[in-house]
C-alpha cells in the first residue's frame, strides 16, 4: 500500500529544522511542511445533514471487534448502543441517528489491512429520535476515578487524534502509574488537517471542560493544553476560555510548527523534555496525552449524555470544490461528505483518508466516515511510484527522523528481511510519520516498506508463538504417554505377582487339605 | 638463500604445527555440545509434528539430524526456507526439498464433521499435540487454535469425517 504523499515535496523545499525552541524540550529532526490548512478554515464548521444510510464498522478502534447487540430489522434510536464490548480491549458502537438496521455485512472501509470489514448498516428515518436510557448528564465530580472510567468506556470514546485507542483502557493503564501531567494535544501538525484547530476556535470551552473530566479521572495536578504556533485564533480562544474557567491547574502552552510534534511521544518530549523510552508509554515518564477532540467527546458524553456519534472532519484538497470542516455523523459515507463540500473538481485524482503524511489512499468513496477519520483529502496529483531510484546513502532520512532511527539502514534490512537487525535498529519504534520519504532524493517509499516489514514481523512472531505452543504440547504429550506406559507396566507386573502368590497359596491349600485327609484316613 | 627467509619459514611452520596439534587435541577431547545443537535445530523446524520426515515428530527429527547425520531436506511444511536455515546453521550444503511441492499444512487446520463422527477415538490418539477432544462413543472436536495441520488424524478415521480447511 503506498503512503499518501503529496509527491515531490522534496523539491518544494520542505525545510529541515533542529533548533531548540522556546523554553521547551528539543525535538530531533522533523520538517516544516507547507501547511495547506487555510483553504479549509475560511468557513465555520458546517453541520452535515443526516444521510439516508449510515454504515458503522464494528471495528473503529484498536483492539477486538465489538459484538453487535441488534439484529437485522431492529429499530434503533440516536445514541443507542448497537455493539458492545466484552472484557477485552475494544470500544462499543452507538447508533448515530434513529432508523432501522437493514444489514450486518462486510463493507469496504479504510483501514490498514484488508479492505472489507463487518458493518452495521442503518437506514435512517430522518426523525433523529434520541434514545431515552442513559442520556442524562453524569455528576462526575462525585464519582470515583474507576466509576468514571467505566462511564467513559460505555460512551464508546476512542482517541480521536488518529490512533483510535479506546480511551477508557488507555486511562485505566495510566492510573496505575504515578502521573504528573495530562497533556491535551491540540498540535495537529500534519498538513491539510484543520479539524482540531476549528474545534478549538469554536468550542474552546468544551475542550477545557473535557480536560477537567480527564483530570478528575486521572487525579493529576497539572494539565498542559498544547497548541501549535500556526493557530493564533485557537490560541486566543483557548486563552479566553481559560480566563473564564479560571482554574490554575490548566496551563496553555505554545509549541513551534514542526511536523511531527503532534506525535504522542514527540509532544511529551517537547513539553516536558522527558524522553519516552523505547517500547514504553508516556506514562513511564508520568504523562498522559489526549487529543482535544477526545476531550470534547468526553465532555459531550459525561456532561450531556451524548455518546461518540459524530465528529468534526476536514474535507479538503485541490480535488474538492469548497474545502471546509464538517460536523458529520459517524457512518456517513465519504461520498456524501464530499458531495456536501461541493463535490469533486476536475482535478481530483486520489482519495486519501487521513492526512497526506500518515493517511491511507482508498479506491472507493463508499467507505464510511469512522471515529478515526479526521480528514478526507482529495489530491490533485497521483503519487509518483515509478521513479524510485537506488539509495545513495546521503543520510538525510536519519537527520529528519524524529525518533533518531536510521531509515537507510532499516531499508536495507527490510529488503533483506533481516528480522534480527530490524529489531535491534528499532523498527518497532518507527511512528511512520513519513519525514524520511519526503526528504529522500531517490524517492524511496521508505514508510511503506517499514509498514510492510512491521506486518511481516508480527506474522513471524505469531508463527513462532504457535510453533512454540505446539512443541510444548507435543513434548508434554510424550511425557504423558511415557508415564502411562510406565504405569501400565507396573500395574501388569503387580497383577502378575499377585496372581503368582495366589497360585502358590492355592497349591499350598490343596496340599494342606490332602495331607489332612490322609491324616484322617490313618486315624 | 638468506637466513631471515629460512627462519621465517621455520617460525611459520612451527606455529602452524603447534596450533594444528592443539586444535586436533581440542577436537578430540572436547565433545561437541549436541544437546543445544538439537535444540537449535528443533527451533528452526515448524513444529507441525506431522511425521512426514519419517520420524515421530520435530524433536526426534532434530535429534536424527545431529546424531545420525540425517538429511536436512525432509521437512515439507518447513519448505525450502527451513532447509536453507538448517544448512546455514549446520554448515552443510543446502539441498533441494525432498518433496517437490512445499506443503502449506501449517496454514490449515483439521475440522470434524460432527454429524458423521462416531466417537471411535482413533483420531484423538493419533493427534501429536492433543488438539482433539472426545470420549468413546461421543462426538469429537478439534481445538482449532492448537491444531498444527499435520493431517495425522485423517488416515485413522474410519468414516472419513475429518477435512482440512485454511487457517484463520
Amino acid at each position: 500500500m503506498p503512503a499518501a504523499l503529496p509527491g515531490r515535496l522534496h523539491q518544494h523545499g520542505a525545510k529541515r529544522v533542529s533548533a531548540p525552541t522556546y523554553d521547551l524540550g528539543k525535538l530531533h529532526g522533523g520538517l516544516r511542511l507547507p501547511g495547506e490548512k487555510r483553504q479549509s478554515t475560511s468557513t465555520d464548521i458546517q453541520q452535515l445533514p443526516i444521510p439516508d444510510q449510515l454504515i458503522l464498522p464494528l471495528t473503529q478502534h484498536v483492539g477486538d471487534q465489538a459484538d453487535p447487540i441488534v439484529g437485522v430489522g431492529d429499530t434503533v434510536l440516536k445514541g443507542q448502543m448497537i455493539a458492545q464490548t466484552k472484557d477485552t480491549l475494544s470500544a462499543p458502537v452507538h447508533a448515530p441517528s434513529s432508523g432501522k438496521v437493514i444489514a450486518i455485512e462486510p463493507w469496504p472501509v479504510s483501514r490498514r489491512f484488508g479492505d472489507k470489514a463487518p458493518c452495521i448498516v442503518i437506514e435512517c428515518d430522518g426523525e433523529d429520535k434520541a434514545y431515552e436510557g442513559g442520556t442524562a448528564p453524569r455528576p462526575y465530580e462525585s464519582m470515583s476515578p474507576e466509576e468514571l472510567l467505566i462511564e467513559i468506556l460505555l460512551g464508546g470514546i476512542v482517541g480521536l487524534g488518529g490512533a483510535v485507542f479506546p480511551t477508557a483502557q488507555k486511562l485505566m493503564q495510566a492510573i496505575s502509574a504515578p502521573l504528573e501531567y495530562l497533556i491535551l494535544n491540540g498540535v495537529e501538525c500534519e498538513p491539510y488537517i484543520s479539524c482540531d484547530d476549528m474545534l478549538m476556535r469554536e468550542h474552546a470551552d468544551e475542550v477545557l471542560r473535557g480536560a477537567l473530566i480527564l483530570m478528575h479521572a486521572l487525579q493529576v495536578a497539572t494539565c498542559y493544553v498544547v497548541v501549535e504556533s500556526d493557530k493564533p485564533e485557537a490560541l486566543r480562544n483557548i486563552a479566553e476560555a481559560l480566563g473564564e474557567i479560571d482554574d490554575e491547574r490548566l496551563i496553555l502552552k505554545q509549541v513551534p510548527t514542526i511536523f511531527p510534534s503532534g506525535g504522542e511521544d514527540q509532544l511529551v518530549q517537547l513539553v516536558t523534555n522527558r524522553e519516552v523510552p523505547s517500547g514504553g508509554l508516556p506514562t513511564d515518564v508520568g504523562c498522559v496525552v489526549q487529543n482535544v477532540g477526545t476531550a470534547v467527546a468526553i465532555h459531550h458524553w459525561i456532561n450531556k449524555g451524548e455518546p461518540l456519534i459524530s465528529r468534526v472532519t476536514t474535507v479538503t484538497g485541490a480535488g474538492v470544490a469548497s474545502p471546509m470542516n464538517v460536523m458529520a455523523r459517524i457512518g456517513t459515507t465519504v461520498e456524501d461528505v464530499v458531495a456536501f463540500a461541493g463535490g469533486y473538481t476536475d482535478r481530483a485524482e486520489q482519495l486519501v483518508i487521513g492526512g497526506p503524511m500518515t493517511g491511507k489512499s482508498v479506491t472507493t468513496d463508499a467507505v464510511p466516515l469512522v471515529k478515526a477519520t479526521n480528514c478526507v483529502l482529495v489530491l490533485s496529483e497521483q503519487v509518483p511510484l515509478d521513479d524510485e531510484k537506488p539509495c545513495i546513502r546521503c543520510g538525510e532520512c536519519a537527520e529528519v527522523c524524529p525518533i533518531q532511527l536510521l531509515p537507510q539502514q532499516l531499508f536495507w534490512y527490510a529488503c533483506a528481511d533481516n528480522e534480527k537487525q530490524l529489531r535491534s535498529h528499532g523498527l518497532t519504534d518507527c511512528i511512520e510519520c513519513g519525514c524520511c520519504d519526503l526528504v529522500c532524493p531517490s524517492h524511496i517509499p521508505l514508510t511503506a516498506d517499514f509498514r510492510r516489514a512491521k506486518a511481516r514481523m508480527l506474522e513471524l512472531a505469531d508463527e513462532k508463538a504457535r510453533a512454540e505452543r505446539a512443541r510444548q504440547r507435543f513434548e508434554s504429550r510424550n511425557e504423558r504417554m511415557e508415564l502411562e506406559h510406565q504405569m501400565r507396566d507396573q500395574e501388569l507386573s503387580e497383577q502378575k505377582q499377585a496372581a503368582r502368590k495366589k497360585g502358590q497359596q492355592a497349591i499350598q491349600d490343596i496340599l494342606d487339605r490332602t495331607r489332612n485327609n490322609d491324616d484322617d484316613d490313618e486315624g | 638463500m638468506s637466513t631471515p627467509i629460512i627462519s621465517a619459514i621455520i617460525l611459520i611452520s612451527g606455529i602452524a604445527l603447534v596450533s594444528g596439534v592443539l586444535l586436533s587435541i581440542a577436537n578430540k577431547s572436547l565433545p561437541a555440545d549436541n544437546n543445544t545443537l538439537v535444540e537449535k535445530v528443533n527451533d528452526l523446524l515448524p513444529q507441525t509434528q506431522c511425521a512426514q520426515c519419517g520420524y515421530p515428530g520435530c524433536k526426534p527429527y532434530a535429534n536424527a539430524i545431529i546424531e545420525n547425520g540425517e538429511a536436512i531436506n525432509l521437512c515439507p511444511p518447513g519448505g525450502q526456507e527451513t532447509v536453507d536455515k538448517l544448512a546455514d546453521l549446520l554448515g552443510r550444503d543446502s539441498l533441494a526439498l525432498a518433496e517437490e511441492t512445499p506443503s502449506l499444512m501449517h496454514r490449515s487446520v483439521a475440522i470434524i464433521d460432527e454429524d458423521v463422527c462416531i466417537g471411535c477415538t482413533h483420531c484423538r490418539d493419533a493427534c501429536p499435540v492433543d488438539a482433539i477432544v472426545g470420549a468413546p462413543q461421543f462426538m469429537h472436536t478439534i481445538i482449532a487454535s492448537e491444531c498444527t495441520g499435520c493431517e495425522l488424524c485423517l488416515p485413522p478415521c474410519p468414516v472419513d469425517c475429518i477435512s482440512m480447511v485454511p487457517n484463520g
